[in-house]
């Protein structure tokens, strides 16, 4: 049996500050990363658990002042069926659709995925190519913290000891594209071997410059990763076969992952530079 | 800890502590043992069962989480003596044969077929895609949604 540590279910906000602040417990939202831990083979179980499942505060998807704000308690499923999502980011129930299967859709929760902060989450690369920011909340009151700093060394996160993530606000920008790739052994129920977000901004038209380009990666580095050479490859660029050329091989020489049991680092570094390669050819067209 | 709850239509209540996952509930605390348990981590399905409507790998829900909720198992779907429709169809093709994996390709296929919408093949394995079956090769299974959604669509047309 797996090991079973103590609990606590608050059922307000109020009440799990209090708690946290009390006695640091490690939050367990969907429980589809946690459980596993419980069972002792990832290393260390945590000593003592706060249920977060009950805050109603931390559930729901709205659009408000340019961004679209998705509580921490979202799910997969709650992603993909959201008509606000569809309309403002649709690249993220993209992205939903790819985790797990139905069971991990409907328990896991896009705060689960930050929180986690696995170098493998499936959505935190598209948190990082959309700027987006992580409001946290503890009694002492909320603080925003941008994606981009959010996880600074394998599997730690900027949350304090007493502090719980509360939302995910991803800024809306009309002539921003995302896209999304992902690359696992089978198409569900698969831990990525390389996950990747491309987001640019462009003016209407065949010949608009990219700018603002953001090229997230996970799986391939101890966190989840902007490439910023490859960026600045693309930056002032079009989608053209020169572009992809030169991005891909810039990708290749910056990336630096590792062998493990999901995949070769030779595999990684080759398989994100033809992906990246295959999205600006379908952008171009050609 | 003291939690109450449905399971397949029946008010129940456990003094266990909140991280015991709802697998263990199910199988140790209240004796049925219709949900099997597979890989223990989320990966297989074989613990699948369905909470408040939605199917759910019952080794990943610590049952501090399911106060409140309601609980469907294997058990709630039919009896020996009367199989419902879709375990009859899971019969009928040949669905299954070691058996592990069939409670939990129930609950995730009652799951899928509770939602009325279109059932084609692409969309049946879709729906399955988290349960993991060794025998089969699926294409029986798939063929046993397949028979019970068009049963059901023309028992009740809409």
């Amino acid at each position: 049996m797996p090991i079973e540590p103590p609990v606590d279910s608050p059922r307000s906000l109020t009440d799990a500050y209090a708690l946290l602040a009390d006695m640091p417990g490690r939050p367990v939202a969907g429980g589809t990363d946690l459980l596993v831990q419980i069972t002792g083979e990832l290393g260390e179980p945590p000593a003592r658990v706060l249920d977060i499942w009950h805050l109603d505060a931390l559930r729901g998807i709205t659009v408000e002042a340019d961004a679209l704000v998705l509580g921490a308690l979202t799910t997969y499923t709650e992603i993909r069926r959201s008509p606000l999502v569809a309309e403002f980011l649709p690249v993220l129930g993209e992205a939903a659709a790819t985790i797990g299967a139905a069971q991990i859709q409907n328990r896991g929760t896009i705060g689960g995925n930050a929180a986690n902060a696995s170098p493998a989450g499936d959505t935190l690369p598209l948190l990082l190519a959309c700027d987006a920011a992580l409001v946290l909340g503890s009694a002492r009151g909320e603080r925003i913290v941008a994606a981009g700093a959010f996880w600074p060394a394998y599997r730690r996160t900027a949350l304090a000891p007493d502090e719980l993530l509360l939302r995910i606000r991803f800024p809306l920008a009309p002539d921003r594209q995302v896209r999304f790739r992902k690359v696992g052994t089978r198409r569900a129920q698969a831990i990525s071997k390389v996950v990747m977000a491309l987001a640019w901004r462009a003016d209407e038209g065949d010949h608009a410059p990219w700018r603002d380009v953001r090229l997230a990666l996970g799986s391939v580095a101890a966190t989840t990763i902007r490439a910023t050479d490859t960026e600045a490859v693309l930056e002032g660029a079009l989608p053209d076969e020169r572009t992809a050329d030169r991005a891909a091989s810039t990708l290749a020489g910056e990336l630096n992952p590792i062998d493990d049991v999901r995949s070769s680092a030779d595999y990684r570094r080759a398989v994100a530079a033809r992906v990246l390669h295959r999205l600006i050819r379908d952008e171009g067209g050609w | 800890m003291s939690y109450r709850f449905f399971v397949n239509g029946d008010p129940v209540e456990v003094e266990v502590p909140g991280m015991r996952r709802l697998l263990d509930v199910l199988r140790e605390d209240l004796a049925l043992t219709g949900t099997k348990e597979g890989c223990g981590e989320g990966e297989c399905g074989a613990c699948s069962v369905l909470l408040d409507g939605a199917v759910v790998d019952s080794c990943l829900v610590p049952v501090c989480q399911v106060d409140g909720a309601s609980v469907r198992t294997v058990e709630g779907l039919g009896s020996e003596q009367a199989l419902n429709d879709l375990q009859a169809a899971f019969l009928e093709t040949g669905g299954a044969q070691c058996g592990i994996c069939t409670p939990g390709m129930l609950m995730a296929a009652e799951a899928f077929l509770a939602t009325n919408g279109p059932s084609d093949d692409e969309l049946i394995r879709e729906a399955i895609a988290g349960n993991l079956c060794r025998c089969t090769g699926y294409t029986k299974i798939v063929e046993a949604i397949a028979l019970a959604a068009a049963q059901r669509r023309a028992a009740d047309p809409h």
